[in-house]
């Protein structure tokens, strides 16, 4: 069985992201870029099903500027066997991406993508189920748990009202949510062996994808900020406060 | 031309976070019509026909919609399609789900998680956990917008009174099944549409330890939330978790205990009206949002909490 698992370059979920004076987007430069996190945990996920046996081969495959090497080499340290970028400078939108991701999964024949169930920057959480429509495949998003069978794969999703198991035929797309497993730190062995690993360089022209946007951003802003509030100094003065506020 | 909201509903009821995304679809002009997908579902169709300002209810009831399973909901909806310019729905797992597929079948880019609807083309919507909020332009045709509950008034349910017209299954190819579910059955209100929430995090310890907020949680006829630390330790169900990749919430009364404030946090309950904070480190985070914040040890201040509301 051979896994995709496309992985963004994203900024890093620790930093506090400040919009642009002028209102045009938000402040990107000496910014410490990252892997998405719901990548990693679906990287760990690839590598886990390898280790198991399960995999013969993961397949790590970003849509970013050249920097994006980076962030698939990580996925190499992890365990992932190989990489593909296709190099696209300016920001990417999910459904362009689910079209490049298409059309890399008709080469690959990958018989598992496994994607992150949201970036964290532009948080659509889109691409997984798009890419999924597009190739006409089964889809199991926000997955807890992931156990292959002979040619399905049963998925266990975090819904609104708690936990849903489905089972998908495959080839299948898959996204990962937090509980899925805990991603691992890659080994220093591990970090000199992917340096070793291939990276195939692509170009969205090179599959015939139009990456013009759909949506301009026409502004950005900082969300209303809230007022500062006011410390109490014990039970009896909070239940006053709120009390007074008509909130209790 | 019409807007058509896909209604989010168990097979008896309608979800709340219809009637806001019935708000959000009437920001575009048009009539509203709602799709109604389940198996025996009849009764929601009725209970959705009576939402004020829906023209025309769309009743498809059939056992492949029965968990609204991705594949089967997003080809009924591709089916329909045609008639509408615009498709909303509200951004729960249900419509994260099978929207974008609706999205990438009409080749257009789904809105997500609008917060308003500024006009016919132009959204804002928030990025980056919520820490800016972007005013975007679509160039498409067909809008797909899944909304942002929390951001949008709830149409009132009753008044209106839609005629309920079926409409058959669309074939789709069975690519999955559904095996079994797991709710969390509960007294307490919806976390997604409470009035008042407690929230726990990580300080709790246990999911023993957890029940001072759950009784506390009572007392006030309040929901209860959790941190991502307080999930992912086992303390409570996934479905506890509030913020950026958890429930988006916005009550008139949040009270935060033992939870740090993380940026991930914070975009799921900043909107609330009142935050309240217990924390026993002055320099926690939450307490930059928080209206009113309490250093204490909650293991004190909950107990004394709860007797004083008593
Ligand atoms: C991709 C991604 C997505 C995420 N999504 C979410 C999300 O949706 N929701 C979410 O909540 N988090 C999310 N997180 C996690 C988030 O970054 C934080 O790690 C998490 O919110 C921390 O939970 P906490 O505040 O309970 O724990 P901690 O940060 O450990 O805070 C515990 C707090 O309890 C206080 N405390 C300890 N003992 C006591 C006591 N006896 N009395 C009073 N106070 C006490 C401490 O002072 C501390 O402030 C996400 C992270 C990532 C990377
Ligand atoms: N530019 C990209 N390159 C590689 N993978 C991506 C890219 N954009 C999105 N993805 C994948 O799609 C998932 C969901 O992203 P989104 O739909 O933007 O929230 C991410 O977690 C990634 O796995």
């Amino acid at each position: 069985m051979k896994v995709l698992v496309p992985v963004k370059r994203v900024v890093d979920y620790n930093v506090k992201v400040r919009v642009k004076a002028d209102n045009s987007g938000v402040e990107l430069a000496n910014v410490k870029m990252s892997m998405n996190p719901f990548d990693e945990i679906a990287v760990e996920e690839a590598v886990r099903l390898k280790e198991a046996g399960t995999a013969t081969e993961v397949v790590v495959v970003s849509i970013g500027p050249k920097q994006a090497q980076e962030t698939i080499r990580t996925g190499l340290a992890m365990g992932g066997d190989r990489g593909i970028l296709v190099e696209y400078d300016a920001e990417t939108e999910p459904l362009a991406v689910a079209k490049l991701l298409k059309a890399i999964a008709a080469e690959e024949n990958p018989d598992l993508v496994v994607l992150g169930k949201q970036a964290i920057d532009d948080d659509c959480s889109q691409t997984g189920q798009m890419l999924a429509q597009l190739l006409g495949w089964s889809q199991g998003t926000f997955a807890s748990k992931v156990t292959p069978g002979d040619g399905t794969v049963d998925v266990t999703r975090e819904i609104d009202g708690g936990l849903e198991t489905i089972q998908l035929k495959m080839p299948a797309v898959v996204t990962a949510d937090l509980r899925l497993n805990e991603p691992r730190y890659a080994s220093l062995p591990n970090i000199m062996k992917a340096k070793k690993k291939e990276i195939a360089m692509k170009t969205p022209a090179d599959y015939g994808v139009d990456m013009t946007p759909r949506l301009s951003t026409e502004r950005v802003e900082e969300p209303p900020e809230r007022q500062a509030g006011v410390m109490v100094e014990s039970v009896s003065d909070l239940v006053a406060a709120l009390k007074e506020k008509g909130a209790l | 031309m019409a807007v058509l909201v896909i209604a989010e509903n168990t097979n008896d009821e309608l979800k709340d976070a219809t009637l806001s995304a019935v708000t959000a679809a009437q920001a575009f002009g048009g009539d509203v019509h709602v799709l109604v997908a389940g198996s025996g579902c009849a009764p929601v169709a009725d209970q959705a026909a009576k939402i004020a300002g829906v023209a025309k209810v769309l009743l498809a009831d059939d056992p492949a919609y029965d968990h609204g399973l991705a594949e089967a909901l997003s080809a009924l909806v591709i089916s329909l399609a045609d008639g509408y310019d615009q498709l909303v729905t509200p951004a729960g797992t249900m419509g994260k789900n099978f929207m974008p597929r609706v999205a990438a079948a009409l080749d257009v880019a789904q809105v997500s998680e609008a917060v308003e609807i500024v006009d016919a083309n132009t959204f804002k919507r928030p990025i980056y956990a919520g820490n800016a909020i972007a005013t975007v332009k679509s160039s498409d045709a067909k809008k797909v917008v899944t909304i942002r509950p929390t951001s949008f008034d709830k149409a009132p349910g009753e008044g209106g009174s839609a005629a309920v017209e079926p409409v058959a299954k669309v074939d789709a190819p069975a690519l999955s099944s559904f095996i079994s579910q797991e709710l969390n059955e509960s007294d307490r209100p919806d976390l997604s549409s409470a009035d008042v929430i407690i929230s726990g995090g990580r300080a709790l310890g246990s999911a023993e330890n957890f029940e001072i907020i759950e009784r506390l949680a009572d007392k006030l006829g309040a929901a209860v939330g959790a941190s991502r630390a307080a999930v992912d330790a086992g303390f409570v169900p996934n479905d506890y978790q509030v913020g950026q990749t958890g429930k988006i919430v916005a009550p008139k009364l949040y009270i935060a205990v033992g939870i740090s404030g993380a940026i991930q946090h914070l975009a799921g309950m900043k909107d609330s009206k009142i935050i309240v904070a217990i924390n026993k480190d002055e320099e926690a985070p939450i307490f930059q949002v928080a209206d009113y914040g309490l250093v204490a040890d909650l293991f004190e201040a909950v107990p004394e909490l709860e007797k004083q509301i008593g």
